[in-house]
């Protein structure tokens, strides 16, 4: 899948993934895909969860070796 | 509009100091407005350096330890320091946040500290003792946010 930027959050454990996607998409555009690495379970309900308060979309998700990837979409702000 | 949560910090130890932090920063990512109002031992977690917090395994059942241990050892001298060792490995041992982190966090994100000045003044304390950023209200000032908030917690 195809992303603009890339923020390394692995083993690191909550809140720390949420504030760093936060801040890798502070300085993109809006439409602009940010993606995002994890190793923390939690990681997986918390990021749908942040995307669905805050308005950006979660295009995809996967996992492989215990590695969770986000690919999350910049919301246009108003 | 924004989203709005209210927190009280009242404890000043290694384990609670990261409730109110870990909600703060996590609500400002949310793009909630984020303030906590700290008070009595809460205020320890504005002191400039909070390296010595500590976690005290008396009085604390339900505290994991390696080994179990009645309470009348955890009086013992060198109980407190050495739990807070363990417990500040395994913090780092895990990715968890440090107390420093998430407080850079919560100060980057806009979310507003108040020291609790009647406490302020109780314990001595002094405005240099504190951080920089953080402002000094009572509990008026906590209402006028609380009054106006989504969520309110006291931790």
């Amino acid at each position: 899948m195809e992303f603009d930027k890339e923020v390394d959050a692995r083993n690191l454990n909550c809140p720390l993934p949420i504030l760093r996607c936060k801040k890798g998409l502070s300085d993109m555009a809006a439409e602009q895909t940010l993606k995002i690495m994890a190793t923390d379970p939690g990681s997986v309900k918390d990021f749908e969860a942040f995307c669905k308060q805050t308005g950006h979309e979660l295009l995809q998700m996967d996992e492989a070796d215990s590695v969770f990837t986000f690919y999350i979409k910049k919301h246009v702000s108003e | 509009m924004a989203k709005k949560l209210a927190l009280i910090a009242s404890k000043g130890s290694l384990d609670w100091a990261y409730p109110p932090f870990i909600l703060a920063s996590t609500a400002a990512a949310l793009d909630y407005e984020v303030q906590i109002f700290f008070t009595f031992y809460g205020l320890t977690l504005l002191k400039k350096d909070v390296s010595d917090l500590k976690v005290s395994p008396l009085g604390n059942p339900a505290m994991p330890m390696p080994v179990p241990m009645p309470n009348l050892a955890q009086m013992l001298p060198g109980m407190e320091s050495m739990a807070t060792m363990m417990m500040k490995q395994k913090i780092a041992n895990k990715g968890v946040a440090s107390i420093e982190t998430l407080r850079e966090a919560c100060l980057e994100s806009g979310v507003k500290l108040i020291a609790c000045q009647m406490t302020v003044d109780l314990f001595d304390f002094k405005p240099d003792d504190f951080i920089e950023g953080i402002e000094f209200g009572g509990a008026a000032t906590f209402f006028e946010f609380a009054g106006a908030s989504d969520v309110n917690l006291f931790i």
